[in-house]
């Protein structure tokens, strides 16, 4: 029996987890300032609390205008990857279904590469093109999948996925290949990165993970009801489809508006959705509010080793949630045929 | 189409590294005169169906006199101006029937991706793989040899020489550094930088500069903006000007940066992307422009 509702101990492991990562991403960087001081300045931009942090002016400016900012879109872009993961993979009914497995991440790619080719890499047209790559791609696949399935099972809507996630690559490749000058620029956007952003970032991001997150989490009972069978859930009045459908949406959204924003960041969707499945249960009542807190708890982590590792180089953070991904995913794989059941 | 250029030499100059020697490791000094052997190929007198891998490599030939045998150049040279009305082939991803196709007697390139040495050296045609040089002394070694090959000697000769003086001249007139000053190269937007040890950083050493990339390990690293902003160099480059509009303006923008001083005060300097990513004769042009804008045009 997979429990329903979040076991406490595990909900406050999430929120210290997240809370701390935030905390330490804020604290650890390549320009080293002191946390004492660091906190300090924290604490004084309070409200009623006046603290003089002993930071310069160009220090502040690393803390307010580059840290904390990356901090921030890092929990939610993590906890947006994260919790279209685990939509994706109740909707799929596919333990291995993630943001990428639809071809929303290679759609979202030859959107933003076609725009860097003809406008330019700092164009703020990258984000919109690849939000619509990614609809698009969606679409495409939950049409083929419907129409090779007659119904939408997850099964055909992987395949469907699958073969759209490669004719887009495929695409997105050969326009790279006919304009080799943008190569680097290409790359670097699919390798991932939360190095250059600020709070426009943010303010970009925040309604993407609103919507998502939210509407994800408002159907997560639904998920519960659709993961014990299709005809069960329509007896009791549920209509698969609709849910599917309303589900995919919105995780699509939210994907989208992550790959605009950080570009392609893998394997967070797997991650942290099938950790807190292992560590705590099957219920997506407990998977998804958790994968808000883990998603965004990890990637922020991941980012500071990015910037740490080679400090004062960065390392792209794919890099970083690949290789801790990959690995994991040879786990994950490992258990589910054990036990059986995803 | 300059941007890429960066991206090129960026490309070459790792390559370079990676195989742990420029030209002057690759060859020594070649005795004048036909027939030479190259790649395994002996050619009996001067080429005159010359195909040119790299913008640099173009501009090198017809500055020592040998644009009238060059056939064909890359998707990226653009100067001299005779050069770009010559028919333009992709190096970066060749094609060896392509190349073949125009019938050289001699293909110059920085690197072999395709392997065209194997694929045209079946064919007979010779390809001379020159990569980015580490220092100037290495480019004038590059010079020669090129010089030799196709039979303008003299024309590398002269051109080395007056590089050498007209370097010399702008060195000689920097002022007494007090201390060193420190510089941020930027390659493109996402802030990867050059080393002291690059190419290009040795044209910033003749003058007196160090880069922060340095802290890097050098080479081409991707710096952090916490640690471009905390570093607070005493100037910044922009290669990245044309390719991806970047400018003063663009970088006072960025979240973080007016903070720099080089930003407060100005020093911010565009470079053009064709001077600042080719190391071919007109590294005495950027040396000029990078010394006019460090210490002044009246120094």
């Amino acid at each position: 029996m997979t429990a329903r509702r979040i076991p406490r101990p595990a909900l406050v492991t999430a929120v210290v987890l997240a809370v701390g990562a935030a905390l330490l991403g804020v604290l650890i960087g390549p320009a080293a300032l002191r946390p004492d001081r660091v906190i300090a300045e924290l604490l004084d931009r309070l409200p009623w609390v006046s603290i003089e942090s002993g930071l310069s002016e160009r220090q502040t400016a690393i803390l307010f205008e580059l840290r904390l900012p990356r901090v921030v879109l890092g929990l939610l872009v993590g906890a947006v990857l994260s919790v279209s993961g685990g939509a994706y993979q109740g909707v799929f009914r596919n333990p291995l279904a993630d943001p990428y497995l639809l071809g929303v991440a290679a759609g979202a790619g030859l959107g933003a590469t076609l725009v860097i080719v003809t406008v330019g890499s700092s164009s703020a047209l990258v984000g919109v093109a690849a939000f619509l790559g990614a609809l698009a791609a969606v679409a495409v696949a939950y049409g083929l999948g419907a129409a090779a399935g007659g119904r939408r099972t997850g099964s055909t809507l992987i395949l469907a996925g699958v073969a759209v996630a490669a004719f887009l690559t495929a695409a997105q490749t050969f326009v790279q290949q006919r304009n080799t000058d943008i190569i680097r620029e290409v790359y670097s956007w699919i390798l991932g990165r939360l190095g250059t952003v600020g709070w426009r970032e943010v303010a970009l991001m925040a309604p993407y993970a609103a919507i998502s997150i939210t509407v994800v989490l408002l159907h997560r009972r639904l998920l519960d009801v659709l993961a014990v069978g299709e005809e069960e859930a329509r007896t009791l009045g549920v209509r698969p489809e609709r849910v599917r459908l309303i589900v995919v949406l919105a995780a699509t959204l939210g994907t989208a508006g992550a790959v605009a924003v950080s570009g392609l960041i893998g394997f967070v969707g797997i991650i942290v959705p099938h950790t807190v499945r292992l560590l705590v249960g099957g219920s997506h009542r407990v998977i998804l509010p958790l994968s808000v807190l883990g998603g965004g708890a990890f990637l922020v982590v991941a980012d500071m080793f990015a910037r740490t590792v080679l400090s004062p180089a960065e390392v792209p953070i794919g890099v970083i949630t690949a290789f801790v991904g990959g690995p994991f995913f040879v786990l994950v794989l490992r258990n589910s045929q054990r036990t059986g059941a995803p | 189409m300059r941007r890429p250029i960066a991206v090129l030499m960026a490309a070459a100059l790792f390559v370079a590294a990676c195989g742990g020697g420029g030209p002057g490791a690759t060859t020594a000094p070649p005795p004048f005169g036909f027939p030479r052997e190259i790649a395994g190929i002996t050619i009996t007198e001067p080429p005159v169906r010359i195909i040119s891998g790299s913008p640099t490599h173009t501009e090198i030939l017809f500055a020592i006199g040998a644009g009238g045998a060059v056939v064909a150049v890359d998707a990226f040279s653009d100067y001299p101006a005779e050069a770009d009305d010559l028919p333009h082939l992709d190096a970066f991803n060749p094609s060896v029937e392509g190349f073949a196709a125009l019938d050289p007697d001699l293909v110059i390139v920085t690197f072999d991706p395709n392997d065209l040495v194997g694929g045209l050296g079946a064919l007979g045609i010779p390809v001379l793989v020159l990569d980015a040089p580490a220092t100037t002394e290495g480019v004038y070694k590059q010079m020669a040899e090129i010089g030799v090959i196709v039979g303008h000697g003299d024309g590398a000769t002269a051109l080395i020489d007056r590089m050498r003086s007209e370097i010399a001249e702008i060195v000689a007139g920097l002022p007494e550094a007090v201390e060193p000053l420190d510089y941020y190269h930027e390659l493109d937007p996402t802030l990867f930088s050059i080393g002291s040890d690059t190419f290009l950083g040795s044209l910033y050493a003749m003058l007196g500069m160090a880069s922060i990339a340095d802290a890097a390990g050098g080479g081409y690293p991707q710096l952090s903006a916490e640690f471009v902003i905390a570093a607070d160099p005493d100037f910044v480059f922009l290669g990245d000007s044309t390719c991806c509009a970047q400018s003063l303006e663009t970088v006072a923008a960025r979240p973080g940066w007016d903070s720099l001083s080089a930003v407060s005060g100005g020093r911010v300097i565009a470079l053009d992307e064709a001077l600042a990513s080719r190391w071919g004769p007109r590294i005495v042009d950027l040396l000029g422009v990078i010394a006019d804008a460090v210490y002044g045009e009246d120094r």
